[in-house]
């Protein structure tokens, strides 16, 4: 069956189930509706950027309140409350974004705990929200005079907005944002080379998922007619993550799995453990708790990807002609391109990389080689920005480098591999080298989410079609980037760095792992990059590679550069045989 | 406020303090062996409590269906795991389900011949020591290589099933145990409870104890290196699922430590453990997770803090214990340096 025809179906069922079912199963898939939200910006947040929140379930507590609050004690229009939801949410989002998201590794997921249970004691402490008993009589919301009253009414409204949201998700991750979110897994020094913010990423994709979440707690609001703190606790707020982590986080559907598989298991067990265990209380948390340990040790990456092998993936279709993305205008050949001036790098006491100076010409492909501990990799670093010079001068098409951020380099004209690959193993081969033409777009996050990002993401996928074929891996373009062996792995992050239309392009160690067969070509490949007009500096240990593939060497040796020149000149001197070789 | 309040809610504060300050301890020790955020650590506290309780109420504690349920499990998980190896899967029951087991007949033993309150309170630190070895097993052992947010999850997810679990052998009741002693000192016009005395004591004899633990034992040795590097420690002998095993252990009988000192002081029930361990926490996060005389500084505040402001401010009491996280996650998160994991 195609992907289309499953979501019609999926549509077509949603849209009879009132007709069918009972009223008890139309107020669960209310529910698994009103989940559906929150647990897809899980999805977003922890499935695909990777950041952990167990504190969605206060951000449903501030829509539910907000609108509580003012509907009943200031008589205000749900409509107008459902814009101050979002604003107050976007503006806690942001707060709680900047100041959480900035914490590395596991403060975030404690951070959302401390807030979570700090907002939900606030909303049962303060007098006017009716402390732990709550508020009643919130009214309902009503469309063009039509009042939502009766729950299969509303019903419609609740997978409206929900499909409404998967749609926007789904629209968003495959557009310019999305992937640079779905690449931020692979740490910031990947995605900060294609000139990605990766902190600004994270703060959007974390307020998504709060507006999401907020907007599941105004339905419920309008739902209940009624708000207490219970639902809006640090439990439910792992309920939550436990829905994202059951349905998986490969895709926005997933969110809908994860909430009707956990609301149907938990409204079974609900009525099945007391009468088998004879007494009442949650013992549901058991059975839940138990699953989660099971399925992160069996199956981490959620029960979707298991139906999903039913379901081939479709097949993007590239296209053919498309506007061309804009060019910059490269340097006549000869003119300096880099100018590295006594640079040097030190860490405490060690000298990683002493006063080296050379420079790269347009057109020219140089080698930066040394033996291992040279100071190579730092003296690339400091070029690409990943790392700050202590002192000298880096230049770059006459910009001062030093202290620039690897964004702002990547943005001056600068490409650049990775020694270690750092391909997004899950999107495929031509959507990988799109996100090297990052820079080259505008699209930000809501017009991607409507879909208002067709002629830009067309002329992407054009440019990245055509780096594919420049490297000769065109008829891969539809492969997941992880199936490659490691040779067109590399030569996939060449075509990526291409996708920027670099003036410079930094090769980090091409020939690591490679097979000679395979450098044999990688070697051809950088020789025809030459030929159309390239300048490369590509950083080595492996004398044979470079030989005949250079114009100049620049041989580094304890941090200092020890010879440069023609290559067979460089060969042939003697200290260089003798840092290479030993004494 | 005056003087003798002021006095007496300092007091409050570092005798909770003290006890949050024991489960920071435990935190940083886990986490430095196993990089496993224990969640669950408040629910040893809770267990502790609970168990005794119902020793001193001449009840059977829950805690041997509860041992029994962790020891049978352990058992069937080293079935499936060495099948037909069966010299290998004796070996690691012994380690992983025969403390559960023998733990569940002393409990019932001691139940049962209406041993002595010292007996009471051996049986219930064994009891929920040897919980430790099983829980390691089931949840963390098989995800170890995992990174630091999958094992945080599965870490809530022990949570949830050991609080399900308290609530179906021990009840929704809550329980509070009879004090180690009544006595009052007056010192300077300023009463002092024996109660708080003891717990201070207590404390400081077990940081001590720990401290020499690590400084002069072989398996605490073991932890340190494990904690250091762990291909190395694996490379000079130390088995890391020994290390993990042993980490939780020890988390457990701090757990039961301390709940024995917060027994007498305040009534706990079946999922008290949560908040109790989150306080430990916030302490243990100040020291960074890292650092165990910081780690205590911070507990010992956060237990200062929670006092004074139950006194300004009762309603908003753990409103401001838990924001006040969020500054020093913060400032930690900015001070210390962390490396992206690749």
């Amino acid at each position: 069956m195609k992907p289309r025809v499953l979501v019609a179906a999926a549509v077509a069922v949603i849209a009879a189930a009132p007709l069918l079912a009972p009223a008890f199963y139309v107020t669960l898939l209310n529910y698994i509706g009103l989940y559906s939200l929150v647990a897809l910006g899980l999805v977003l947040l922890t499935g695909v950027a990777g950041q952990i929140s167990f504190g969605q379930a206060a951000f449903v507590g501030l829509g539910a309140y907000t609108t509580a609050v003012l509907t009943t004690q200031y008589g205000m229009s749900p409509w107008i409350t459902l814009f101050i939801a979002i604003a107050i949410t976007l503006v806690i989002g942001y707060v709680l974004g900047i100041i959480t998201l900035s914490m590395g590794g596991h403060y975030l997921p404690l951070a959302t705990i401390a807030w979570g249970i700090s907002l939900y004691f606030l909303m049962g402490t303060i007098e006017s929200f009716g402390g732990f008993t709550g508020l009643t009589g919130v009214p309902p919301v009503s469309i063009f005079g039509y009042t939502l009253e009766k729950e299969d009414h509303f019903y419609y409204f609740i997978w409206l907005v929900v499909l409404g949201a998967l749609w926007c998700a789904a629209n968003l991750l495959d557009s310019r944002p999305g992937r640079a979110i779905r690449a931020l897994k692979q740490g910031s020094t990947m995605v900060e080379a294609f000139g990605v913010h990766p902190g600004r990423m994270k703060t959007a994709v974390f307020v998504i998922a709060a507006v999401l979440a907020c907007l599941s707690g105004w339905l419920y609001a309008h739902l209940q007619r009624f708000v207490n703190p219970t639902p809006f606790g640090i439990n439910q707020g792992i309920e939550y993550l436990f829905m994202a982590v059951v349905g998986g986080a490969v895709s926005v559907w997933g969110a809908v799995l994860g909430a009707t598989l956990v609301t149907l298991l938990k409204t079974w067990l609900q009525d099945l453990l007391p009468k088998l265990l004879g007494e009442a209380g949650q013992f549901e948390i058991i059975v839940f708790g138990v699953l989660l340990v099971l399925l992160l040790q069996y199956a981490r990456e959620g029960l979707l990807p298991y139906l999903q092998r039913f379901v081939p993936s479709p097949k993007r279709p590239l296209p053919e002609a498309a506007d061309h993305l804009q060019h910059r205008s490269m340097p006549a050949a000869g003119t300096p391109v880099l100018e590295v001036d006594t640079a040097r790098k030190t860490f405490g006491g060690l000298v990683a990389v002493n006063d080296v100076s050379f420079d790269v010409k347009a057109c020219e492909v140089v080698g930066l080689i040394g033996p291992n501990g040279a100071g190579k990799s730092t003296c690339f670093n400091l070029i690409s920005g990943a790392l700050e010079a202590t002192s000298g001068s880096i230049k770059f098409m006459g910009h001062e480098l030093i202290g620039e951020t690897a964004s702002s380099i990547a943005k001056l004209g600068l490409g650049r591999t990775f020694q270690h690959v750092k391909l997004v193993q899950t999107m495929t081969v031509v959507e990988n080298v799109a996100l090297g033409a990052y820079l080259r777009g505008s699209k930000g996050v809501i017009p991607s989410a409507l879909r208002l990002n067709k002629a830009e993401e067309e002329a992407a996928f054009a440019e990245a079609v055509r780096q594919l074929q420049r490297v000769g891996l065109a008829e891969h373009a539809h492969d997941a980037a992880g199936s490659l062996p490691l040779g067109k792995q590399r030569v996939v992050e060449i075509a990526r760095a291409l996708a920027a239309d670099p003036i410079l392009l930094l090769l980090d160690e091409p020939a690591a792992g490679l097979r000679y067969a395979e450098k044999q070509q990688l070697a051809a490949l950088i020789k025809t990059l030459k030929g159309e007009g390239m300048t490369v500096l590509l950083v080595e240990h492996d004398m044979d590679f470079v030989m005949g593939l250079v114009d100049r060497l620049v041989v580094l040796n304890f941090g200092q550069k020890l010879a440069q020149g023609l290559p067979e000149a460089v060969q042939a001197d003697p200290a260089v045989r003798e840092a290479y070789l030993g004494a | 406020m005056d003087f003798s309040i002021a006095a007496l809610l300092a007091q409050d504060g570092l005798t909770n303090g003290a006890i949050y300050c024991l489960l920071a301890l435990a935190l940083v020790l886990v986490f430095a062996v196993t990089r496993v955020i224990f969640v669950p650590q408040g629910e040893f506290v809770a267990f502790t409590v609970l168990t005794l309780a119902a020793f001193e109420q001449n009840k059977l504690p829950g805690t041997v269906w509860l041992l029994l349920a962790l020891g049978v499990t352990a058992a069937v998980a080293e079935v499936l795991t060495y099948r037909s190896d069966v010299r290998r899967m004796l070996r690691a029951m012994a380690g992983s389900a025969l403390p559960s087991m023998v733990a569940a007949a002393l409990v019932w033993g001691v139940h049962a011949m209406q041993a002595g309150f010292v007996l009471q309170v051996l049986a219930t630190v064994l009891a929920v020591t040897a919980m430790g070895p099983a829980v390691y097993r089931l949840a963390f052992q098989p995800v170890a290589t995992a990174p630091v947010l999958t094992l945080l999850i599965v870490s809530v997810a022990v949570h949830f099933v050991l609080t399900g679990l308290g609530l179906l052998f021990f009840g929704a009741e809550g329980a509070r145990t009879s004090a180690f002693t009544n006595e009052t000192f007056s010192i300077g016009g300023i009463n002092i409870s024996g109660q708080s005395l003891l717990v201070y004591a207590f404390t400081a004899v077990l940081v001590v104890a720990m401290g020499l633990f690590f400084k002069y034992t072989l398996f605490g040795k073991a932890l340190r290196a494990t904690a250091a590097n762990r291909t190395g420690a694996r490379l000079v002998g130390v088995s890391p699922n020994f290390a993990g095993s042993l980490s939780i252990t020890l988390a457990a009988a701090i757990g039961a430590m301390s709940g024995l000192l917060i027994g007498p002081i305040t009534t706990v029930y079946y999922d008290s453990g949560f908040l109790v361990g989150l306080k430990g926490f916030v302490g243990a996060i100040v020291g960074g997770l890292a650092s165990y005389p910081i780690a205590a500084a911070g507990a010992i505040f956060v237990g200062l803090i929670e006092s004074f402001s139950s006194f300004w401010a009762s309603a908003y009491k753990e409103v401001i214990v838990f924001t006040l996280i969020l500054p020093i996650l913060l400032w930690r998160s900015l001070t210390t340096h962390h490396h992206e994991e690749e």
